[in-house]
């Protein structure tokens, strides 16, 4: 027995049929006409797909240093201030940034258990999303977590310790870098 | 600047879908109302309005660059000035505040703010994707691009944070479904428990299907003047028109990337974000004691620009306790932990208080019985128009409708528009509205005030 609530619908999907054509009055009387505006809806699907080519302009050591298993952060030599992510200017003084490495182990400042998503993660449902914090750093790092039940999410999750792990094949996203419980 | 007054307006049905009607001409059927209610018909209205401002959010949802024009053309207001505005769920209040600024400037006599937003056009896990391009493409999407998402984490930090429970965000839930339960124009008129909530599907935990808005189709229309505006208008249609003014508008930003938010000390919260009811020693005390805790402001808990949109329009409008001195607030409760994050913006209670206030019965209607055993009184109603969980989020129309909504309340004249009185905030002299685009990075707050 699953405590999961039965499900009480069918699954909406989005095949259609093709229609070649639809009704239409054969005469063509004022009121023929005038019934025109009681017509259903006609609905058609149009695809549109790009290939965007997109760079990511000064950010680009942030992806190669995953792509060689060195995690980076942004900070400004003046003041010190650190963001965990890549940021080629501060918000403060408004002056560039220089790269410094974050270490490899943080903790989970905040996390949700995704069960739904957007159509490009639905297939990965459930994952694990985490805000992490690091030493040295005032500002977080958004990442997956693995290596944690999905379906067992508790707030104790939220202090525990994590350590980086990253993709052997690069992809130059920012998953790969990604996040596990640092005693497992 | 200029007096302006929120004259009028008008909303389309808000549902899941509006296959039968474009969206020019679902605009067209918010427009029409708002006309129908002065009183005037189109060429008439048409000789005194100056111009228009339209807001959509999603070009990808709409997959028409430049459909402001396209509003702005099928209602028949060419060749009259108009321009777009856009700010992902904010659009609508950003529209709105525009308008407000080209009357106050004494730009435009009298200016239409029109939104809309088609989301039917795609499934809602494509609409998901869209709604969260407006994270950092770069950085926050490829992670796994999901606003519920990035939302639920936020509640698990204000659970950790501040001791909040699920059960106090589905207060939210069923206050404001139940509300709309009397509201014609929403799109979700249900009865709920706070078991219903916590057994609805799980999107992001821990946020449920009944935590959550919906995708919308649906129109909004709003008509500003300023009191040279409002004189030909009230001229042209014969009468006097119900004076409610738009005291203050206000507006704040911050980090597009939630990671990247300070965590700022108690000093600098004090220096830059404390609002005039937090001044007294009490205040300061709780404060310094959060902070003992470990608490750092705003964090990924806290919408700092939800506090300094609040706190600008309360400085304009000369507000210095809200609770007492705002009669119903109109916010984005896009979530059930938004509209609690966003009490504690406005300042309807302290930062870490908003658990608590939200299971109090301070924010819900004294008129409707909600099946709960509420401690409190209601004090200053909160989306008495059941807000955005249940009336539906059109994203470019949605913070007009909020105005709408506040223009009747503040007119008396829910009735008229709802077919029955249950939501009429009894005296609603001064109402606030509120919109929040992001995980927080732009949110507008207008006051608006009923003028005897």
């Amino acid at each position: 027995m699953s405590d999961k609530p039965i499900k009480r619908k069918m699954e909406e999907t989005e095949e259609g049929t093709t229609l070649f054509n639809v009704p239409f009055p054969t005469e063509l009387t004022p009121e023929a006409l005038q019934s025109l505006k009681q017509m259903a809806p006609i609905i058609v699907k149009d695809p549109y797909s790009i290939t965007y080519i997109h760079s990511y302009g000064q950010d680009s050591p942030w992806f190669a240093g995953l792509a060689n298993k060195v995690l980076l952060g942004s900070r400004q030599p003046e003041t010190g201030y650190t963001y965990a992510t890549p940021r080629g200017h501060d918000m403060y003084t408004g002056k560039e940034n220089d790269w410094v490495v974050l270490p490899q182990e943080g903790k989970v400042h905040a996390f949700t258990v995704c069960h739904f998503g957007s159509e490009s993660f639905l297939p990965e449902t459930p994952f694990v999303l985490v805000l992490v914090e690091f030493e040295g750093a005032n500002t977080l790092l958004l990442g997956r977590m693995i290596g944690v039940d999905p379906n067992d999410a508790s707030l104790d999750w939220i202090g525990m310790k994590v350590k980086a792990k990253f993709r052997r094949l690069s992809k130059f996203k920012p998953t790969d870098v990604y996040f596990v419980p640092a005693e497992a | 600047m200029r007096t302006v007054y929120a004259v009028a307006g008008g909303v389309s049905k808000f549902t899941k879908a509006r296959p039968d009607k474009t969206f020019p001409a679902l605009v067209k059927e918010a427009y029409d109302y708002m006309l129908n209610d002065i009183g005037l018909e189109h060429p008439r209205f048409y000789e005194i309005v100056d111009g228009s401002v339209v807001s959509y959010f999603s070009d990808h949802f709409a997959r028409q660059l430049m459909a402001g024009i396209m509003v702005q053309d099928y209602l028949g207001l060419l060749p009259k000035p108009s321009h777009r505005v856009e700010g992902g769920g904010a659009t609508g209040g950003l529209c709105f505040q525009e308008a407000y600024k080209a009357v106050a400037s004494g730009d435009m006599d009298v200016a239409l703010a029109m939104g809309f937003e088609t989301m039917s056009h795609v499934n809602t896990w494509k609409g998901n994707e869209f709604i969260a391009l407006a994270s950092d493409t770069s950085f926050d999407y490829p992670v796994g691009g999901f606003y519920s998402g990035y939302y639920a984490m936020m509640v698990t930090r204000h659970m950790k944070e501040f001791g909040t429970t699920v059960e106090q965000l589905a207060h939210v839930s069923v206050k404001n479904h139940m509300n709309a339960y009397y509201n014609p124009y929403s799109q979700k008129r249900r009865r709920l428990t706070i078991e219903d909530v916590r057994n609805a599907p799980m999107v992001a935990w821990p946020l449920t299907r009944l935590d959550i808005c919906v995708m919308s189709d649906g129109a909004a229309v709003v008509l500003l003047a300023s009191e040279e505006g409002l004189a030909k208008l009230e001229k042209a249609a014969g009468k006097s028109l119900p004076k409610v003014k738009v005291a203050a508008i206000g507006r704040g930003t911050d980090a597009m990337r939630m990671s990247d938010r300070p965590h700022q000390s108690y000093e600098d919260f004090y220096r830059y974000n404390a609002l005039p009811n937090e001044m007294d020693a009490d205040s300061r005390a709780y404060y310094k004691e959060l902070w003992d805790r470990g608490f750092r402001y705003p964090g990924v808990h806290s919408f700092r620009a939800g506090r300094m949109a609040s706190k600008q329009a309360y400085e304009r409008a000369g507000i210095t306790n809200p609770i007492e001195e705002i009669d119903f607030v109109e916010l984005h409760d896009a979530y059930t932990s938004s509209e609690i994050q966003t009490y504690e913006d406005m300042g309807l209670c302290r930062y870490g208080e908003g658990g608590p206030f939200a299971a109090s019965g301070k924010a819900f209607m004294p008129t409707v019985d909600y099946g709960l055993d509420l401690p409190e009184k209601s004090k200053v109603p909160v989306n008495p128009s059941g807000g955005l969980i249940a009336c539906g989020h059109p994203v470019g129309a949605t913070g007009l409708m909020q105005a709408v909504f506040a223009i009747w309340q503040l007119q008396h004249r829910i009735k008229d528009h709802f077919g029955n009185d249950t939501l009429q905030v009894p005296n609603a002299r001064r109402g606030a509205i509120h919109s929040h685009a992001g995980t927080g990075t732009y949110v507008t707050v207008s006051i608006l005030e009923r003028e005897e």
